[in-house]
């Protein structure tokens, strides 16, 4: 083995390697493999049997359906921005980019209180919303709008830098050729940024699912109610209930591993088409 | 000869910038004419304006005696090539060539046995026969400009509009594409219309050149007219390699530093200047007003060998083309004379 172009030797290379792979097991798979053998420490029949408890599978429910509302959501909001940020010259179109950062730069837990403080009981728009009998805080609606908050910059991100970088040459020779502008929408800019849309709502969909500060401050912890999977795990946990507190972890975690293999595959076969900043 | 495109004090302007500046131009009918003019001159945007993929500030387009000025681009049937193609990548070839078909309401959609047709017969008029399953990114980029002008040309365009067609492609590639461009037109008689900024093709394929400069057109003819009569000193110092000498014009004699030139022209007096091209200058071995000129460089371009001369001190140099044989080295003296003059009033 030869030295680096930078002339490093063998001894700051093999160390390199060691500090990165050693920092990965004792942060990444130490815990992950913590998680699943917490959850079977008391055999597969008790782990199962974990999933029987209607408050677990009203919380699993829960958390389905918040992703089923806010990552379709999340992926019409993501395009249309992407699509506008991308494809038109505006006014306010660089705070525009900002805005969507903005849940990233934000603590989740503020998110929360934001909307405590708009729609909770002595929030801004409380009053109005009791006189039409709707709850939104301490409600499915609350968490939904949570999750949305948090999770939307996940697919705009991933396809504006594609759709910047592909210009609107293709979008304009459809034009020349006759098609309409929601035809060339369906046929021409769809197809070209699928791969990164994927990519997007494979990412929007995992921090969907696995959000719990934001939901947390809006849920109120309603068993059975307004409990998603990461907060019943908490509830759990704190009942000295671990093994189905790991067991509802692991299916967590599970998803995350799932959401990693598609990430993966998706970056090792549509690499070439999926955000610029992402090649190899 | 029937008028294809007129555009009429035709303007656009891009915030305080006029990419176009109130021009008028008229297209003939089956005519293929390039656009040429320096970077930044306006020509890719008037292009643009024609095919309807920018509105304009200002004026009127017409296609024919129709007023094409308001009418959207999926309308206006034109065809237009992109400098970097635009194929749909996920498509393939032949889906690509048939795309402006089939997004044609039903009514005017022709039969699916009849787009494979069409499909079929434009592969093989851009000589791409057998390669309609084939995807943009499997085909070289002389392949995919070739699928870039069937695809336009499917649509039956009632103008073709080429954006620096050959921009992206090697020499080589370029040349050859050009002619056969050439022989696609010569054989559907599509008006056309492209751009470039490279003179050679321009002078080499078009029937007549348009030079665009700031914004507007100085002058408009036939390669010969544009190298052999320029209109504007801008003309006569972007074509054909030119270099601009300040010279005194005085009646039939034009100063340049200590030398005197003789002129036929006597229309000018005063401040000028005098372009001169390298086949401009010949050998004057003798001659009374042969210039005696100081070689400082010599190099080969392909079949001509060019010499690079300094007339007087102070002035540009120039270059002269010699024959192989002629033996020239650094540092000589060649004693040389203006075959032509080519002089504008300075500005």
């Amino acid at each position: 083995m030869h030295d680096g172009v930078f002339g490093e030797g063998r001894a700051v290379r093999w160390t390199l390697i060691a500090l990165a792979v050693g920092f990965l097991v004792l942060f990444l798979v130490l815990p992950l493999l913590a998680v699943f053998s917490e959850a079977l420490r008391r055999g597969a029949a008790a782990f199962f049997a974990t999933f029987d408890d209607p408050d677990t599978q009203a919380a699993i429910r829960l958390t389905l359906l918040v992703a089923a509302i806010a990552v379709p959501l999340n992926l019409v909001f993501g395009l249309s921005a992407a699509w506008a940020i991308s494809k038109f010259e505006f006014p306010g179109k660089s705070v525009l980019i900002s805005l969507i950062d903005l849940p990233f730069s934000v603590s989740p837990v503020v998110a929360g209180l934001v909307y405590v403080l708009l729609f909770g009981a002595k929030g801004l728009l409380g009053p109005l919303l009791d006189d039409w009998d709707f709850k939104i805080i301490f409600a499915v609606p609350g968490i939904v709008l949570a999750t949305i908050f948090v999770t939307f910059p996940f697919i705009a991100r991933e396809v504006i830098p594609l759709m910047q970088e592909q210009g609107t040459a293709d979008e304009e020779a459809a034009l020349t050729l006759g098609a309409s502008g929601f035809r060339t929408f369906l046929t021409v800019t769809l197809p070209n940024v699928r791969w990164a849309l994927l990519y997007g709502v494979l990412l929007c969909n995992a921090r969907a699912m696995g959000e719990f500060g934001a939901v947390s401050v809006v849920s109120g912890h309603i068993r059975g109610l307004t409990n998603t999977m990461p907060l019943h795990v908490e509830i759990l946990y704190n009942e000295y209930n671990f093994v189905a507190a790991f067991a509802v972890a692991s299916l967590l975690a599970g998803l995350a591993l799932v959401t990693l293999g598609a990430k993966s595959v998706l970056e090792w076969r549509h690499g070439d088409a999926l955000a610029p900043a992402r090649r190899h | 000869m029937a008028i294809a495109i007129t555009a009429e004090g035709l303007a656009k302007s891009f915030g305080e910038t006029a990419a176009v500046a109130g021009l008028d131009l008229a297209v003939r009918a089956g005519e293929l004419m390039a656009l040429l003019g320096p970077s930044g001159s306006g020509k890719t945007t008037f292009l643009r304006l024609v095919a309807g993929l920018e509105t304009p500030t200002a004026g009127r387009i017409l296609f024919g005696d129709e007023d094409a000025t308001r009418v959207p681009v999926r309308r206006r049937r034109v065809g237009f090539v992109f400098q970097h193609y635009a194929l749909f990548r996920h498509m393939t070839v032949a889906e690509n060539i048939a795309y402006g078909l089939r997004v044609r309401p039903r009514r005017e959609r022709p039969a699916a046995s009849e787009i494979d047709r069409r499909v079929r017969d434009l592969l093989d008029l851009v000589k791409l026969g057998g390669f309609g399953k084939r995807r943009a990114a499997q085909l070289s980029g002389g392949q995919r400009q070739r699928v870039a002008l069937a695809r336009a040309l499917a649509v039956e365009p009632r103008v073709l509009l080429l954006d620096e067609p050959f921009g992206a492609l090697d020499a080589k590639v370029r040349r050859d594409l050009r002619r056969w461009l050439r022989e696609v037109h010569d054989r559907t008689g599509h008006t056309t219309l492209f751009v470039t900024h490279d003179q050679e093709e321009a002078l080499e394929l078009a029937d007549r050149v348009a030079i665009f400069n700031r914004g507007r057109i100085e002058q408009v003819g036939t390669p010969d007219e544009i190298l052999d009569q320029p209109a504007t000193p801008f003309v006569a110092g972007f074509v054909g390699e030119a270099v601009r000498l300040p010279v005194d014009a005085a009646g039939r004699w034009i100063r340049l530093g200590p030398h005197s030139i003789p002129t036929a022209d006597e229309n000018i007096a005063g401040p000028a200047e005098l372009f001169v091209r390298p086949r401009d200058f010949a050998l004057a071995d003798g001659a009374a007003d042969a210039i005696p000129a100081r070689v400082v460089a010599v190099r080969r371009t392909g079949p001509a060998r060019r010499a690079e001369l300094v007339l007087a001190d102070g002035l540009p140099t120039v270059e002269i083309e010699l024959a192989l044989d002629h033996a020239v080295a650094r540092g000589d003296v060649l004693p040389v004379r203006l075959a032509k003059i080519r002089l504008f009033a300075a500005r």
